[in-house]
């Protein structure tokens, strides 16, 4: 019996080692495992043993047939494997096949831009107002500075519906709609149309996109402005960015001046972007005009503030390299679609 | 405003480059645009002298001559000028030389003779006859007396084609810069320097300039001062070259030298002035007065104009000989042969000037400097100065005595001095006596804790206009740059978090965006097919529009977005599914700011769309709006809208969108011979609707029991009806209901439709059993039957 047991665990590893397929598994383990099965058979004749003989066959037994169960199931796993990975095989497909298109929307180029400065701003503590297109010439002008005949009127080039409502030039009137309702600190940026008589060319657009910023609070200085705008300009353009400031006039800043940001493109060496001046102007700002604070009920002897605008066109034109701003208005989608 | 470096030389010395002038000057406030040295294009150009001229062998105009240009030999030159004579004097532009216009000049020859160059026009130099009066438009310029005449010369020293120009941007607040002599008292104070001004000498020939003129003022509030000179026995002719010169590098186009005395004076100390043949001043009088209603003048250029009495006119004893610092009269000019002069040096009201220029749409040097306002303190010294010059180039004699009108002395405007309210707002830290040294650079006084700005400076009126004299001074760039303090607390506000998140889902949903302008034309309203009487075309209009393409404000979004789509229709695009947040503007009358109202405006076209494709669009913003609960209806009356393909969706009986298909003729106005699809989402009303608490519900614990149902119904009954019923028949264990398939066909009557749901029950306690469920189909079929919609068979 022990021989034939040594027979039947021998034939099994043979056999199983030599599958190739489940079926055929399956046929070895009926052929020594099932009911009707070598071991089976063996086992049957347990009965004529002797009581000294029976426990140890018994064990032998019970030895070879885990034995053959784990062969089995090592067999099995093994089998798997290699139909998977056959089948895997038969799967396989030209990835480089184009994709089947699932399309999501494209944002314009001024909203991608717009929403930047904006995230830079917020992230310094602006809030973001607005204000009404459609403005009265007081809001657009008049608090700021520029009563009627002011001779800066004329760098503005007007739409008016009546003589006293316009189309904004500016967003400032935003700023002084915020500085009659909010105390001190304010701390907000506002974005928006403007509109200015300007025909369409390359370079000029009616309507075009502002964004003013506008601190009020105690103790603010020259010096707040410069370190607000270098700050926004790294962030917007890297950490090396530097800014340079040029005095100039604006009826509601004084001191007033344009802001250069370092060329981007070639980092202040000059090329064709910056015309060889290695500077890009992007701002204009300055100290709150004292008269405006006073105009929207805000001492000038206890507050100060600084106030600063920039041009969305010329960020995303810069920022994409687009030449012609026309573009921008025309929204073909294979020009929407580059975004 | 452009300045000569050899004008600015005379007021001022300089030692730097004009690169550090540029940048400099910039750096203290005054702008510069660029510079550049006169005739920097013209190369390899030298003075040359006629030696001989002969006729050339093969032609009957060209000239062959030998020219001598300093060199060991002369050169051949054949040029088909006939205005050569031997011993001329010539430009020569030689072998490999550039001319004006970038014309590379090369030796070849010229019907078979060598010739070495070309000789010039003044044309040829980037000149005109203005600047070489002598010379002639259609011929080489021989240079006259003028010039130096060394051969081999370079043109440039020869012709007095050497100086740099400086262009300043000058804002509207520094009139006082646009002169030389304003642009170098800054430059002293930039580089540190001496600013030289002269008291101007005058010689007189005795005589009372009272014998000649009378000059009154009847508008002192528009005339502030009014001085008037008698020249006599005067000679017209060109100016000499070095005041030519000048004018030229200004931009100042010579005429002669009375009229340039004039041009010169208001460039030099930025007074504009007038001189006047006193032949044609009647009466020999000077009236400043208010022009009178329907009075007309024809001005210098030509050109005749209508007065009112809101404009301020130079008139002699009968009419207007000028409008008052903008014009002269077609008369009042000089002309070859007038022999006695009178010259004007006058201060104008600012706003008057700019009114006037405004409303008779001319502008001059002189206006653009008035309206600036101008202090009538330079006038007695400009008009001195101009008296200098009649001597210096002997172009007459000058009368005893200056008329003077001024009575109202211009007051001195003086700011409170107040250094630390400065060093805070600047955020420097300079002493009182250092500030003070900056201000005295640029010629301010300062006594004790007062400011008072010089004469000239009219845009100081506050403690912080002095601060900007003593930052620019200091320096921008020197100022200390400090990051802001204090807390940044900023956050969007729920409206801004919102319409952020709705255009996330109209690009989730596959929308491109677009951005397009607020104004349209009004023709626009007729491509969409508005009734004249509709609301919309009340538009907000724009009174001095650029053209009547962008004219009115636009009541409504979807025209802009027509015109988008029809012009990716006509790029050939073959499809676009576009939006936009747009604004439009309801107006209000002109007594109130109109309405702004944003709106989200969907358009599309393309084979594969149809109206359920922006519905589903529409339906998936409104869900991430968390927007479910509201009433759709179909919409048949929308004049731009498909009458059977469109709908709108309200809540309590108000409308928030609208979307559907184009009305087909509205597509083909916009020159789209495809289906359009349009929509329309108040922005606002989503804001208002959406849910802004929106609280999480259990996920279910037991299964759902789902039943197919195919009912039969007339076809004018709509799908939602049906729902509805079903809903409400069963009541709360109703979790969805889906169609799956409508048919019309065979097996179905005529005029009736086959409408087919999936209805999934599920109850939150406890599984359904099959009879629950089956009894809950049962109530929702009876609950049509009584409908008369019967359960297909």
């Amino acid at each position: 019996m022990k021989n034939q047991l040594e027979k039947i665990g021998k034939d099994a590893a043979e056999m199983i080692n030599s599958v190739t397929s489940k079926a055929e598994l399956d046929q070895a383990r009926v052929r020594f495992l099932g009911k009707k099965g070598e071991l089976t058979a063996v086992l049957k004749m347990m009965g004529k043993l002797s009581a000294e003989e029976r426990p140890i066959m018994g064990q032998m037994a019970n030895e070879i047939r885990n034995h053959i169960e784990k062969t089995i199931a090592d067999a099995e796993i093994k089998i798997k494997e290699a139909e998977m990975k056959i089948k895997l095989e038969k799967e396989t497909i030209d990835v480089t096949m184009p994709g089947k298109p699932h399309k999501i929307g494209h944002q314009h180029p001024l909203s991608i831009v717009l929403d930047e400065v904006k995230d830079i701003f917020l992230g310094m503590g602006f809030d973001i107002a607005s204000g009404p297109e459609v403005e009265w010439d007081y809001y657009n002008f008049e608090a700021l500075n520029m009563a009627p005949d002011h001779p800066a009127r004329d760098t503005q080039d007007t739409f008016y519906i009546t003589e006293k409502m316009l189309l904004r030039t500016q967003t400032s009137p935003v700023q002084i709609r915020v500085m009659e309702k909010q105390k001190p600190p304010i701390r907000i940026i506002s974005p928006g149309r403007v509109y200015r008589s300007d025909a369409v060319d390359a370079t000029h657009s009616p309507l075009f996109h502002q964004i003013e910023g506008l601190v009020v609070d105690k103790n603010i200085t020259m010096g707040d402005l410069k370190g607000t705008l270098e700050m926004f300009a790294k962030k917007l353009y890297g950490d090396e960015t530097k800014i340079r400031l040029r005095p100039h006039h604006f009826p509601f800043t004084e001191p007033s001046c344009e802001i250069d940001v370092s060329c981007f493109r070639c980092g202040g060496k000059g090329c064709p972007m910056c015309k060889g001046e290695g500077f890009i102007e992007i701002l204009g700002g300055g100290m709150v005009h004292p008269k405006v604070l006073e105009t929207c009920g805000i001492d000038p002897e206890e507050y100060s503030g600084f106030a600063f605008g920039l041009g969305l066109e010329r960020l995303v034109m810069f920022k994409f390299n687009i030449d012609d701003m026309r573009l921008l208005y025309e929204n073909d989608v294979r020009f929407l679609e580059q975004f | 405003m452009n300045l000569s470096k050899k004008w600015l030389a005379d007021y001022v010395s300089l030692n730097v480059t004009d690169k550090e002038f540029a940048d400099g000057m910039t750096l203290s406030g005054s702008k510069v645009e660029g510079f550049e040295a006169e005739g920097s294009e013209l190369k390899n150009i030298v003075v040359g002298r006629i030696e001989s001229l002969e006729r050339h062998p093969d032609s009957d105009h060209l000239w062959v001559c030998q020219v001598n240009v300093g060199e060991e030999e002369n050169i051949q030159i054949v040029t088909g000028a006939q205005n050569l004579t031997v011993g001329d004097y010539v430009p020569v532009a030689k072998h490999k030389s550039v001319v004006h216009g970038g014309q590379k000049i090369e030796k070849g020859k010229l019907r078979g003779v060598l010739s070495n160059g070309m000789l010039c026009s003044v044309a040829e130099l980037g000149l005109t006859v203005n600047d070489f009066p002598y010379a002639i438009e259609d011929g080489i310029f021989i240079l006259g007396e003028d010039c130096d005449k060394t051969p081999g010369k370079d043109i440039h020293e020869a012709i007095g084609l050497d100086d740099v120009v400086t262009e300043f941007e000058i804002t509207s607040n520094r009139s006082d810069c646009m002169c030389v002599t304003g642009l170098a008292r800054e430059a002293a104070a930039t580089f540190g320097s001496e600013l030289v001004i002269k008291d101007p000498e005058v010689k007189t020939v005795g005589d009372d300039v009272n014998n000649y003129l009378s000059v009154r003022i009847e508008n002192p509030e528009k005339c502030y001062r009014y001085c008037g000179a008698v020249v006599k026995n005067v000679k017209i002719e060109p100016s000499p070259r070095w005041l030519r010169e000048r004018l030229r590098a200004s931009g100042v186009r010579p005429i002669n030298n009375i009229v340039d005395i004039t041009n010169y004076v208001m460039l030099e100390y930025g007074q504009p002035m007038h001189a006047f043949d006193l032949r044609y001043l009647g009466g020999n009088q000077v009236i400043v007065r208010n022009a009178k209603n329907g009075e007309k003048i024809t001005t210098l250029d030509g050109v005749e104009r209508q007065l009112n009495e809101n404009m301020l006119v130079i008139a002699d004893a009968n009419a207007p000989v000028a409008v008052a610092g903008i014009m002269g009269g077609e008369f009042s000019g000089i002309m070859d042969d007038t022999t006695t002069i009178v010259f004007e040096s006058a201060c104008f009201n600012g706003v008057g000037v700019r009114r006037t220029s405004k409303a008779l749409g001319l502008r001059s040097e002189s206006s653009i400097r008035y309206e600036k306002e101008l202090s009538p303190e330079g006038c007695l010294h400009n008009i001195k100065r101009a008296l200098e010059l009649i001597n210096i180039l002997g172009a007459g004699e000058v009368v005893d005595g200056i008329v003077d009108c001024y009575e109202n002395k211009a007051k001195k405007s003086t700011v409170k001095f107040d250094p630390d309210w400065i060093n805070n707002f600047i955020g420097i830290n300079l002493s009182a006596d250092e500030q003070k040294k900056i201000l005295e650079k640029i010629e301010f006084t300062v006594d004790g804790d007062t400011v008072t700005a010089p004469y000239f400076r009219n845009d100081i009126e506050h403690k912080a206009d002095v601060a900007e004299e003593i930052a620019r001074f200091y320096g921008f760039h020197n100022i200390e740059n400090r990051p802001l303090s204090g807390v940044a607390n900023a956050k969007l506000t729920d409206y801004q978090q919102f319409m952020k998140k709705m255009d996330f889902a109209c690009r989730a949903s596959g929308l491109d965006e677009i951005s397009t302008f607020s104004f349209i034309s009004p023709k626009g309203y007729d491509k969409i097919l508005l009734p004249e009487n509709s609301e919309l075309r009340k538009s907000v209009v724009i009174s001095n529009p650029l053209g009547e393409d962008t004219s009115v404000m636009r009541t409504t979004p979807m025209i802009s977005m027509l015109e988008v789509l029809a012009k990716n229709f006509k790029n050939r695009n073959e499809s676009a599914a576009l939006y936009e947040l747009a604004t439009q503007y309801v107006s209000n009358g002109t007594e109130e700011l109109p309405d702004e109202n944003l709106k989200i405006c969907i358009g599309m076209y393309s084979n594969e769309y149809d109206f359920f494709v922006i519905k589903g669009i529409v339906e998936e913003i409104l869900g991430a709006a968390g927007i479910d609960d509201y009433d759709i209806v179909a919409e048949t009356e929308n004049c731009s809208m498909h009458p059977g393909r469109t709908a709108k969706l309200s809540k309590n009986g108000a409308t928030f969108a609208l979307f559907g298909e184009v009305h087909p003729q509205v597509s083909k106005n916009f020159g789209i011979s495809q289906r359009v699809y349009f929509a329309e989402l108040d922005m606002k009303k989503l804001f208002d609707m959406s849910d802004k608490n929106r609280q999480y519900k259990p996920l279910p614990k037991f299964p759902a029991m789902v039943r197919d149902l195919a009912f039969v119904c007339k076809k004018s009954i709509p799908v939602l009806f049906l729902e509805k019923a079903i809903a409400k028949a069963i009541g709360p264990t109703l979790e969805e209901i889906t169609l799956f398939d409508v048919y019309t066909g065979e097996q179905i009557a005529q005029g009736m439709k086959s409408v087919a749901f999936n209805i999934k029950l599920r109850s939150a306690d406890r599984t359904l059993t099959d009879e629950e469920a089956d009894s809950s189909v049962k109530k929702a079929i009876e609950e049509l039957k009584k409908l008369g919609v019967e359960l297909r068979s």
